[in-house]
């Protein structure tokens, strides 16, 4: 306390007084530093030298076998089928959740009475986890059974006669992991609607006034002045939905599990299995490492933008 | 009488901690402090299906060097995961002078045998090639179980043409389809050629195979529709109200049946499986360095005993590894398969941990799991072939 206050008072001249400074917030940030250090980097490390390592039991195997762990990785069925699963549900989960969410943003950027309560209704799935979600999607698209009959979303389609929309949902090696991406946009459409919103609600009533002096239509000024605007904020939704959606785990492990034929089956789930399943900790590893890699080629360059962009300002 | 022992602790470790397999281990233990009753117990047990995490936590243990003095391991080659000529302890002088040699079946001590070692004390076995079939829909239909794979077919379309689904199948878990396919290897290869195929002198290669995979191919052919959405037990439910006809499953049906108070059911060997026991089994190992060797020893001594094997299989389920059991404690189905027990020829289930380590046996579940939706034969065995050189069995 007084030495911040201190800090502010006394002008940074004395060179002595700067030492302790200084060396306080050395002190201060070390922790983290040091934790983040080891615990992060250090274990990415480690992650990275196993999966170059012949350690396929239980225990321990430090020898090292080069790029033999990738090569039989990339050559697995199941390996491949997840990478393909992946790019599925990174495309659909995107333009899913950007869509719906700008047209909730729209929506509830009209004024429109009780603009509160329905915001908290569409940004509440965010508050609830992945697993619950999951379970909850599960009983939701559940094809049904023997004794009980259709069950859930068939259920409704059943009552009211649209019985041509059921299916087997997750249970459908066809469908597979399309069911996962309905559950996970549900979850996470609200909060790019908030973000879009914020950014709407940046907006100056001044530009859409000009725009409408100039005779647009509603519709043209969402989509030729707002959208364009919103750029920034559709290029962070991005970013954040990308890198969940690669790193996927929890919601496909309490809905569908890896599902017939791996159909709903992604790297991380594989990567779960593997390693604590199969023991086989190097070729873990190796999944973990590509997963590691795929998120930094989406996160990086973002990261490198934004710096940037701020050192600019 | 036993020597008493001086008190102290013995350490316990499992993943046992709920249901029978609890009642089943308390058993243990009460016949262990029957005879040791100044030893103080320790049931240091860890929650998780199928042991997932028990395993985790017993190999930092084991690596840390602070072991607990006995611990189960599925019996067969899971106990190769723990390296054990460097971490447990041989039980060759306890087997022989217990005479364990004697009352335990000649296939099952050449499965516990690694690197020429007993590593561990099996306490009960489970049997995975039972085909269960539903006595009603089978009375209704005059059929009789099937014996081989064209019986098998012969029933299954009589079964079709009413209407009845021929065979029940649940394989949401991703292992059921590995467990159905090592009873079809069995069925097809006999006892011997498929116990080459975990040890290298059966190819995977081999014509058999493939006529394995086509048999397999074809009863797919007959199964439920919703396979993909239920659990083995989920898919139970067709047996128990009449719309389903027959279903592979290991014998914890018998009590999930008994616990669903259903009793209309029948059972017989897979096809092409009279004769042969398709055996899992849990053991418990002795770590090098325990703390309290006496107590560990005496404690390997109960799990192999009469006695210890009594208390802990009617409650668990399971049958005694031991020939010698009173067989009038089990239920008919059980009794049925204790005297499989003493007379078939044994081999070890794959899916359950018993004929090759976990890398090889995960690899095996992966791709017969992949194969349900496929059906891609010659893609199939091609990977099966390639499992078995990752595993460093074959060339």
């Amino acid at each position: 306390m007084s030495m911040a206050q201190a800090s502010i008072a006394a002008p940074r001249k004395s060179k002595g007084w700067l030492k302790t400074d200084r060396l306080l917030a050395f002190v201060l940030i070390a922790p983290s530093v040091i934790a983040i250090a080891v615990f992060v980097y250090g274990f990415i490390g480690f992650t990275t030298f196993a999966s170059f390592t012949k350690w396929d039991a239980l225990l321990p195997d430090f020898s090292l076998v080069g790029w033999r762990n990738y090569e039989k990785l990339f050559d697995t069925t199941r390996f491949q089928i997840d990478l393909g699963n992946t790019v599925v549900f990174t495309i659909l989960f995107l333009i899913a959740c950007l869509m719906l969410g700008f047209m909730l943003a729209v929506l509830l950027d009209q004024r429109i009475r009780f603009e509160g309560l329905f915001r908290s209704v569409f940004l509440f799935p965010l508050a609830i986890s992945y697993i619950v979600t999951g379970v909850v999607w599960r009983w939701l698209l559940n094809p049904g059974s023997v004794q009980l009959g259709s069950t859930g979303v068939n259920l409704l389609f059943e009552k009211v006669g649209l019985d041509f929309l059921k299916n087997g949902w997750y249970t459908d090696p066809n469908i597979g992991i399309k069911a996962v991406v309905i559950a996970a946009t549900w979850q996470m459409s609200g909060y790019v609607m908030a973000m879009y919103l914020a950014g709407m609600r940046g907006i100056s009533e001044d530009l859409r006034e000009a725009a409408r002096v100039d005779g647009a239509t509603e519709v043209q000024v969402y989509r030729h002045i707002i959208l364009p605007l919103l750029q920034p904020i559709t290029l962070g939704a991005v970013i954040i939905l990308g890198h969940m959606s690669l790193k996927i785990f929890d919601l496909v492990v309490s809905m569908t599990g890896p599902g017939p034929g791996f159909s709903s089956d992604v790297p991380a789930f594989f990567m779960w299995d593997t390693t604590f399943r199969g023991n086989n900790f190097a070729q873990g590893a190796g999944i973990a490492t590509i997963l590691l890699i795929s998120v930094a080629v989406l996160i990086v360059p973002y990261l490198i933008y934004s710096t940037h962009t701020e050192a600019e300002v | 009488m036993p020597k008493p022992a001086g008190g102290g602790k013995l350490e316990m470790f499992s993943w046992w901690t709920a249901g029978g397999e609890a009642d089943g281990l308390n058993g243990m233990f009460a016949a262990y402090k029957k005879q040791y009753p100044s030893v103080e117990i320790v049931n240091a047990t860890v929650a998780g299906g199928a042991g997932t995490n028990a395993k985790a936590v017993m190999t930092t243990r084991l690596f840390g060097g602070d072991p607990p003095d006995s611990f189960q391991v599925h019996a067969g080659l899971e106990v190769a995961t723990y390296t054990p000529d460097k971490y447990l302890q041989p039980l060759d002088d306890i087997f022989a002078s217990e005479g364990w040699d004697k009352v335990f079946p000649k296939d099952l001590l050449t499965l516990l045998k690694y690197q020429d070692h007993y590593w561990s004390v099996p306490v009960n076995i489970h049997r995975a090639n039972v085909m269960w079939y539903s006595k009603k829909v089978f009375t209704d239909n005059k059929l009789e179980a099937p014996k081989t794979f064209d019986d098998f077919f012969k029933v299954a379309d009589a079964l079709k043409a009413k209407g009845i689904v021929p065979f029940v199948m649940g394989d949401k878990e991703g292992w059921e389809s590995g467990h159905v396919f090592e009873t079809v290897l069995i069925g097809t290869l006999g006892a011997d050629g498929y116990r080459g195929l975990w040890t290298g002198k059966t190819a995977w290669t081999d014509p058999k195979v493939t006529e394995a995979l086509n048999n397999y191919k074809k009863m797919l052919s007959y199964t439920n529709t919703d396979h993909a959405a239920l659990t083995w037990d989920g898919a139970g439910e067709y047996l128990l109200n009449g719309k389903g006809g027959m279903q592979i499953m290991g014998d914890w049906q018998d009590g999930w049946f008994t616990s669903k108070k259903f009793t209309d059911y029948g059972w017989a060997p897979a096809p092409g499986n009279s004769g042969i026991f398709d055996a899992l089994s849990d053991s418990f190992a002795m770590p090098k360095g325990v703390k309290n060797t006496d107590n560990a020893k005496n404690w390997i001594k109960v799990a192999g005993s009469k006695a210890g094997q009594e208390a802990f299989n009617p409650k668990k389920g399971s049958i005694c590894a031991r020939t010698d059991c009173d067989q009038s404690l089990f239920n008919a189905y059980l009794q049925s398969a204790g005297k499989d027990w003493q007379s078939n020829a044994l081999v070890p289930s794959v899916v359950h941990g018993a004929a090759a380590f976990e890398k090889w046996a995960t690899a095996y579940k992966d791709t017969m799991a992949l194969f349900v939706t496929s059906g891609d034969v010659a893609k199939t065995q091609a990977a099966l072939a390639q499992n078995c050189k990752d595993a460093g069995v074959c060339k």
